[in-house]
């Protein structure tokens, strides 16, 4: 099952999550220099939150805020709850 | 040893004192050049390289005033891999994404050192990671015309794109097929370089106004094509349709309104950005409102200048080079769209330069700093995006300094502590305007007074990082190489930063 959200527009990210064997989070984004460790945190923490494992999660980073990171990785969840 | 903006230059290179250091200075210049003979007209670059002699070692410059349309530069270029000479220092004005041949001569060390203004796209992508083999130095437009006439930037052989020439060898660039407008940039080149070759894809009988004097010229080269003359309009010179770029474009004209900076006869510049653009148009909205009519608008311009000019709210335009076609029109056509050189535009020694004259400025950065001082060479990885350009020239130049940008660019936050690199001192910048706030150097106590009692949001720009900080997150301290690939040069000579390589690249 799969799911995505987002786009690649600046200052926007495109988040794809998929049923796996175990959970791994990929995180390309342009202001990864500086906010690669922030990114990754709202990623785990609305994982657990969910309480979402074994998923593989791609993050393509144009630069967004968080809450905007976090919004994009819900619908993505959704939808991949979606897609059967 | 630490300069006057805090930042560390090697020994043995003049370090950054002030802004205003240079009234303390003597104006030094190198005797015009005088040539012998009779201008030369040739018809292949072969033989051009032959009669000069063009050999390793040799600086060669060329100006760009056909920016992403010039076909000049390349030819040369082809012509130096061609012949393999080695060791070469290359000094353009500028240098645009469509010079991909100078990658690859960086890159076989044919062309080993640089002197520039402003660079993006690939060539500084690889110069940021590390392949010229000798330095780059970033000048400013005003700066390098200082170190032309001084003999700091000695120049073996100019090549000097020109649109159209004449039979007696004087050069223009209001008409012919590739029009671009004033050549302001090319002419401390054209009076002392060694030797001066205009090339040209249009030769007339006479001209009778013309901008490269022939006594200046020892050859012309006859090319089919010097540029494609749409790549010379200046990325894009729409007004932006972005509701924060707007916000802060209308913030900026009712500043400046509130301030009495819009009255009769003031005068102005700004760059050729979407944002920019929006902050002309309110402008000249408060001047029609008003019925105030201004001296002049000075720069690159633009459309939107033209259009003041022809609708009477300016008495003359000061132009340095031509933004877009609508410009180059008009500079061919109306008497108050006046040439300027970069000299008479940004030169620090120059008598009375354009830009002491204005009043006010409007500007961008990448980064500005606590201490005001501003980026627009790097971004904050470190990359080399940009240049000074006039940057640093107009804002010593003049009366209010004005930095408007978005407070934050794809999550990264423009105020940063200290900048990556030093474009212009902090010293030179007065007012910085954000969509969320506004902040005013402490130094400028004048301009705190009047805006006291004022509606506008200001802040100490410490606050505005704060907020910024608080919507994205700290940015983490990101590592730097150490290795110096080149240098900041200030207008007047001295030295204002280093530019080091990249550490991960793009």
């Amino acid at each position: 099952m799969k799911g995505i959200a987002g786009s690649k527009e600046s200052n926007d990210c495109l988040i794809t999550i998929e049923t796996s064997k175990k959970t791994t989070i990929e995180i390309n984004s342009i202001v990864g220099q500086f906010f690669y460790d922030q990114i990754l945190k709202t990623v785990e923490d609305t994982l657990k939150e969910q309480n979402i494992e074994n998923v593989s999660v791609i993050v393509e980073d144009k630069g967004a805020l968080d809450y905007t990171i976090k919004s994009r990785l819900l619908t993505a969840i959704e939808r991949m709850k979606e897609d059967v | 040893m630490i300069n006057g903006v805090g930042r560390f230059i090697p020994n043995g290179m003049q370090p950054f004192v002030s802004s205003d250091n240079f009234l303390t200075k003597e104006r030094r210049l190198i005797s015009k050049k005088t040539k012998q003979s009779k201008t030369v007209f040739l018809d292949n670059i072969e033989e051009v390289f032959d009669v000069l002699g063009i050999d390793s070692n040799m600086t060669i410059s060329f100006h760009h005033h056909l920016r992403n349309g010039d076909k000049v530069i390349k030819m040369v270029s082809e012509e130096i891999e061609k012949r393999d000479i080695k060791n070469l220092h290359f000094a353009p004005s500028s240098i645009f994404p469509s010079y991909t041949k100078l990658v690859d001569l960086i890159k076989k060390g044919n062309v080993n050192e640089i002197h520039t203004n402003y660079l993006n796209g690939e060539v500084a992508k690889v110069i940021s990671q590390g392949y010229l083999k000798g330095k780059l130095v970033m000048n400013t437009h005003g700066g390098r015309a200082r170190a032309i006439e001084s003999g700091d930037l000695s120049i073996d052989v100019a090549f000097i794109a020109c649109p159209v020439v004449d039979k007696f060898g004087n050069g223009h660039g209001a008409t012919g097929k590739s029009a671009c407008g004033t050549l302001g940039y090319s002419i401390s080149d054209l009076e002392y370089a060694k030797k001066v070759v205009l090339v040209t894809d249009t030769v007339v009988e006479k001209l009778e106004n013309y901008q490269l004097d022939s006594k200046f010229v020892d050859y012309v080269l006859i090319v089919d094509s010097i540029g494609d003359r749409m790549g010379i309009v200046s990325g894009t010179t729409e007004i932006t349709k972005d509701p924060i770029g707007l916000k802060i474009a209308k913030d900026c004209a009712n500043l400046l309104n509130y301030l009495g900076l819009i009255r009769n006869d003031f005068s102005m510049q700004t760059g050729a950005g979407k944002t920019s653009l929006a902050v002309v148009k309110y402008v000249e909205e408060i001047m029609k409102k008003n019925h105030i009519i201004g001296s002049f608008a000075s720069g690159g311009i633009t459309k939107a200048y033209v259009g003041m000019l022809e609708a009477g709210l300016f008495k003359q335009l000061y132009d340095v080079q031509c933004f877009d076609l609508e410009a180059v029109s008009s500079f061919a056509k109306n008497k108050n769209h006046i040439a300027m050189t970069a000299s008479e535009y940004g030169n620090p020694f120059e008598k009375e330069p354009i830009c002491d004259k204005l009043d006010f400025v409007i500007l961008g950065a990448t980064e500005i700093d606590l201490d005001f001082n501003v980026n627009v060479t790097t971004d904050s990885m470190g990359n080399l995006i940009g240049g000074s350009g006039g940057h640093a020239d107009i804002a010593y130049g003049s009366n209010v300094t004005i930095i408007i940008s978005p407070l934050i660019k794809s999550r990264i936050p423009i105020i940063k502590e200290k900048v990556m690199t030093v474009t212009t001192p902090g010293s030179d910048v007065d007012i910085l305007i954000t969509e969320r706030g506004i902040a005013i150097n402490p130094k400028r106590t004048d301009l705190h007074e009047k805006l006291a009692n004022s509606q506008f949001p200001i802040f100490e720009i410490a606050e505005l990082l704060e907020i910024s900080h608080k919507i994205t997150g700290v940015p983490k301290k990101i590592e730097t190489n150490e290795q110096i690939i080149g240098y900041v040069e200030y207008r007047d000579g001295t030295y204002l930063d280093c530019i080091r390589k990249v550490k991960n690249g793009y």
